[in-house]
């Protein structure tokens, strides 16, 4: 009886624990972002925006970028589609200020989501930053299974660690006003 | 002490089913924040449809949330038909595939097909839970009375009263050229879908 019980309890232990482990904790700001490989985009002007390897995963602290926004969306997500056009005004302000462009990067990435599913919603909003695919859903586990559209705003330090500056659910409201707390926050 | 035992293993169980639930979310959207009834995770099909590749798609007549009845034979002769049904307004997955095909538009007109959307919710329900999708360009139909008729026809109707999340690709010809009854618990991918209307005559 008593062996039997044992064998129970660790087995329910086992799989508990197993799965608290699966479901990581939003990063929040002052943290760093988990160190995630992520699966490279397709097109080559997206590979060169962001200054990594062709073809080759690569983890967020090798984008050459002193700040990178991290958005995670779906492109299934009514609220991540009606987001499109406010994001796509905030890379256009950034691509405008010489300072800023090689500075400040964007990179979307899709959760669930496979390349053809990415390449609509690439197309559909006619977004010209880098949307990447999480269709095992790997990264969105590792940040906590957030809400979409999420953003994170994250330092890239010179020895490639990272440094989480924003981290919030839903819509980054005005873009130049989300562009001005990035500058405050970084001090650029 | 046979108490005490009995006690610890049914608060482990308890513990075992509350992470469950909490596994359940599945990149939800935040627009439809706390409106989202998580049911957990469901057994995957409870049913298996009699209909065929190959066969006629049996013909039906549904209300639709703008007002109008839509029957699958206003089409023949004229467009490719794609059926989705999903199980339930309001749920974590169903909430998210049809505002993915709104902004497949393009890539259905391109292959001559509409799309008809179909649960066995009522008509108040559907506009309330589409309504914050944004609009919709495909027809929704309510499959609600008598409950569940049409997609009873097409062989997936779950045992629980809610359709299977379930795909049928009709030709102009009024012929099933597709079926995917689908895992309940997910998505079916976009790609699939459009693979198989580029195979249509347009």
């Amino acid at each position: 009886m008593n062996k039997t019980l044992y064998f129970l309890i660790s087995i329910f232990v086992l799989i508990f624990v197993s799965y608290s482990f699966a479901i990581q904790k939003t990063p929040a700001e002052g943290e760093q972002f988990p160190d995630i490989s992520i699966k490279p985009p397709e097109n080559k002007d997206d590979i060169d925006y962001l200054g990594i390897k062709e073809k080759k995963s690569f983890k967020l602290g090798q984008i050459k970028a002193d700040i990178v926004i991290v958005e995670i969306f779906s492109m299934y997500c009514p609220y991540c589609q009606k987001e499109a056009p406010a994001v796509n005004e905030l890379f256009n302000k950034i691509q405008e200020i010489n300072n800023y462009k090689n500075h400040i990067k964007i990179l979307g990435i899709g959760a669930g989501n496979t390349q053809f599913e990415v390449n609509l919603f690439k197309s559909q909003y006619d977004i010209k930053f880098p949307l990447v695919i999480d269709d095992d859903f790997k990264i969105h586990k590792a940040i906590g299974e957030v809400r979409t559209p999420y953003f994170f705003v994250v330092k890239i330090n010179s020895d490639g660690s990272t440094k989480i500056l924003y981290s919030k659910v839903g819509s980054i409201q005005e873009p130049s006003d989300f562009l001005n707390m990035i500058v405050n926050k970084a001090g650029l | 002490m046979k108490n005490r035992a009995s006690f610890i293993i049914y608060f482990l169980i308890i513990l075992l089913f509350l992470s469950f639930t909490v596994l359940g979310a599945l990149a939800a959207s935040e627009q439809f924040k706390g409106k989202i009834f998580n049911p957990g995770v469901l057994k995957p099909i409870l049913t298996k449809t009699h209909l065929k590749k190959g066969m006629k798609a049996p013909d039906f007549s549904l209300p639709s949330i703008s007002g109008e009845k839509v029957s699958l034979s206003q089409f023949r002769g004229k467009k490719n038909v794609v059926i989705s049904f999903v199980p339930a307004a309001w749920t974590p997955v169903c909430s998210d595939q049809w505002p993915g095909y709104n902004i497949a538009k393009s890539l259905f007109e391109k292959n001559n097909a509409i799309l008809l959307g179909i649960t066995v919710d009522n008509i108040p329900t559907l506009y309330a839970w589409t309504k914050e999708m944004g609009d919709l360009w495909f027809p929704v139909l309510s499959d609600f009375y008598p409950h569940g008729a049409v997609a009873k026809k097409y062989g997936i109707l779950r045992t629980d009263g809610v359709s299977e999340r379930a795909l049928f690709v009709i030709d102009k010809k009024g012929i099933i050229r597709y079926i995917d009854v689908h895992d309940i618990n997910s998505r079916p991918n976009l790609e699939m879908l459009i693979k198989e209307l580029e195979k249509l005559e347009k």
